[in-house]
């Protein structure tokens, strides 16, 4: 079975929990115990309506002051896909979970008030989803039954939607415009008798009709080693497996491949997947690599086509979202941790601020805060395996700890 | 022909996470319970591992109140695959005076677990516990990392939880912290199902219908089991045919009527169940906040 992995981006209020909750109702995904739940607290608030956001606000405070502040999952499948959304926060100070939500995902919801329209927080929430390359994004404009379903406030916020993805940086991102009532469930699941005007699919045929092929990135093959199996069995006495997920592209028996850093060349002898043996090992998948030859391979090492070298270096140029409060400066120095490989990295140099909202550039940060976005230059203590983010999602990101508090403090995408 | 090693996104990522464990910890232990989605991670341990054997051993928080197909299921299964069970009992905490037994109708020692857990991490200085538990189970859950940091008293806090960006597991703690693992947190409660019955795992009789004692409090059906679970006058005991959807302990987990009594028909009627899995714990209708006050506590 399929699964897409959606995440949700929208100002406080712009109904985006209520949204989910409407999914799930409509998609027949909540069971009676909850439907209950969300009766008893809708009826303990004074509603007299069915309030959704009460299935997916999950801890106590957020269910205090009625906000989401952290991500969550939820769940829910169809007969053609299983669907996982990630929730995330629309407020300002929250820019670093919605980077998390959307660096997992590859279709992004970003919700408009149809009353407000295009709003400084929706070019933010744009500008990450399209700096994330999520491939498919999907605009809803809510709350269209509070402006009469009008067909002209549709049409003007998507025209000012169109004008932001003039300034977008991936531009072959796919954009699709749905209006909404997730209140009253117009075009979320089922179709609108109040917008006749619009004869496009409601959000769940869109999203039923997408194709994992088409919305997970593809690359180069890359094969970061994870693991070293070695059973030291009688049976199996000279077993040397490497094991790791293949990324970008598919690796086969037979292949030609370099292992890195040490350049060795081979070719690959069995792919295991548990106590089976495979021809091919496509992308995504979970499995044990052995080589023809017997060469020294251990954990941080990526096994590559030879025609198909990334790049090899101890210093890059890199697209940093901060996300920490202790504050990023030149000169310190962090764990980066690329994939499985760890090494030590020094910022040699903040080159600009990113505004998030498409207002341009600062070109005098000497520090960056939490939920800043910068072009950052970094020296390594050894060389890492790369390529650009815009060629290869997965190889081409990293993310950047903190030696003191252990924490992640910032995630990376290379230029 | 070409024959390729299939795509289960979720089989993938379950591996990836646990050959992590394996890779960045010096001292992990699987949490088996001898449900079925410890079962499911023992399956997903020896695919990440195959042909070496799981390099981590597997402990278990008896309760002394487990259903008994459970334990002999447990002890058959680690003879099988040959690998080592760690026991440590919460009537051990009990005596030593650490936790109180809890009294009355709905006395259970679900809760009492988290001390004996917390004590076990300690004496075997665990840095990372692989856990079974679903962000799809309740909604505290929904907001649990992968790689989820425990502080050294085994503190959950909830608002300060590190970004997980892509798949990177940032697995880096100081000494006497430990991190709790769900490599299964992005499966809900039918793609386990769906998993048991594709990859054909053995499971304790107790999820398959059979007829047993009960009785019925609070719309719920419970096992009858006067020495573990209190019963009042009343509640009157009657054969059911029952099966369990879930496998905690005797005193906290109810039954539902059911007629399946293989695999597949199991598979079948959770597809049209409608009601979620958690409706049958007893220990989360304490309150709206139950799971999350207990996770803070250091419950699994």
């Amino acid at each position: 079975m399929d699964v897409l992995k959606i995440a949700t981006a929208g100002s406080v209020d712009d109904g985006k929990s209520t949204l989910i909750g409407r999914l799930l109702y409509d998609t027949k995904s909540l069971t009676n115990d909850k439907l209950e739940a969300i009766e008893r607290a809708s009826k303990q608030k004074g509603f007299d309506y069915l309030d959704f956001s009460f299935a997916t606000d999950g801890l106590v405070a957020e269910r205090e002051q009625g906000i989401t502040i952290d991500v969550a999952h939820i769940y829910f499948s169809t007969n053609t896909k299983s669907y996982i959304i990630a929730d995330t926060p629309g407020h300002v100070e929250y820019t670093r979970n919605m980077v998390t939500g959307a660096s997992t995902s590859q279709a992004a919801i970003v919700l408009i008030d149809a009353r407000k329209g295009v709003i400084e927080q929706t070019n933010r929430h744009f500008f990450i989803n399209n700096l994330l390359r999520v491939k498919d994004v999907i605009v809803a404009i809510n709350k269209m039954d509070l402006v009469d379903f009008s067909e002209e406030t549709y049409n003007n916020i998507k025209a000012d939607f169109e004008a932001l993805m003039e300034k977008r940086d991936y531009q072959d991102q796919r954009i699709t415009f749905i209006p909404v009532s997730a209140l009253k469930g117009d075009n979320v699941v089922h179709g609108s008798d109040n917008m006749p005007w619009y004869n496009g699919q409601t959000l769940i045929e869109h999203l039923e009709q997408l194709k994992t092929e088409d919305i997970y990135n593809t690359g180069t093959p890359r094969f970061p080693v994870q693991y070293v199996v070695r059973p030291k069995t009688n049976e199996f006495h000279d077993f040397r497996g490497y094991a790791g997920k293949v990324y970008g592209g598919d690796l086969s028996v037979g292949d030609d491949v370099v292992v890195l850093p040490s350049q060795t060349k081979s070719k690959i002898k069995e792919i295991y997947a548990y106590d089976k043996t495979f021809d091919t090992a496509s992308r995504r998948s979970s499995v044990t690599i052995t080589l023809e030859n017997d060469i020294n391979v251990s954990r941080g090492d990526m096994i590559v086509k030879e025609n198909d070298l990334p790049t090899i270096e101890k210093q890059f140029t890199a697209t940093i979202c901060w996300m920490d409060a202790k504050q990023l400066t030149s000169g310190a120095k962090y764990l980066l941790q690329h994939g499985v490989n760890k090494v030590l990295a020094r910022v040699e140099n903040i080159h600009h601020k990113i505004n998030p909202d498409y207002s341009g550039i600062s070109t005098d940060a000497q520090s960056l805060g939490m939920n800043d976005i910068a072009s950052v230059s970094f020296k390594l203590n050894r060389p890492i395996f790369y390529d650009a983010f815009k060629e290869h999602r997965t190889n081409g990101s990293f993310i950047l700890i903190d030696s003191q508090s252990n924490n992640t403090v910032g995630a990376g995408f290379i230029q | 022909m070409t024959n390729t090693a299939h795509i289960n996104p979720l089989e993938n990522e379950a591996i990836y996470i646990i050959r992590e464990v394996a890779a960045q910890f010096e001292n992990p232990v699987l949490l088996f319970s001898g449900g079925k989605d410890s079962i499911t991670l023992v399956r997903l341990a020896q695919k990440a591992f195959y042909p070496a054997k799981i390099p981590f051993p597997l402990m278990h928080i008896d309760t002394g109140h487990n259903f008994p197909e459970t334990i002999e299921f447990r002890d058959n299964l680690v003879k099988e695959l040959g690998l080592e069970l760690i026991v440590r009992n919460v009537q051990d905490s009990i005596d030593q005076g650490k936790v109180k037994e809890e009294s009355g109708k709905y006395a259970s020692r679900n809760s009492l677990q988290t001390t004996t857990l917390l004590d076990a991490i300690e004496e075997f200085k665990f840095d990372a516990c692989i856990g079974g538990a679903r962000r799809d189970e309740e909604k505290a859950r929904a907001k649990e990392r992968i790689f989820s940091v425990r502080d050294d008293f085994g503190q959950w806090d909830e608002k300060n939880q590190r970004p997980e960006l892509f798949d990177m597991l940032n697995g880096e703690i100081e000494l006497g912290q430990n991190v709790r693992v769900f490599p299964i947190s992005n499966w809900t409660e039918l793609d386990v199902w769906s998993y048991i019955e594709k990859e054909d795992i053995d499971i304790p009789s107790i999820y398959f219908a059979h007829t047993r004692p009960t009785f019925i409090r609070d719309g719920l059906i419970w096992s009858t089991n006067d020495d573990v679970v209190y019963r009042e006058e009343d509640e009157l005991v009657e054969e059911r045919m029952v099966r369990f959807r879930t496998v905690g302990d005797m005193s906290c987990t109810a039954a539902v009527l059911s007629s399946a009594t293989d695999i597949s028909t199991v598979v079948q009627e959770i597809r049209d169940s409608s009601i979620s899995e958690r409706g049958a714990r007893i220990d989360d209708k304490r309150s709206e906040a139950a799971m999350e006050k207990r996770k803070q506590q250091g419950y699994f």
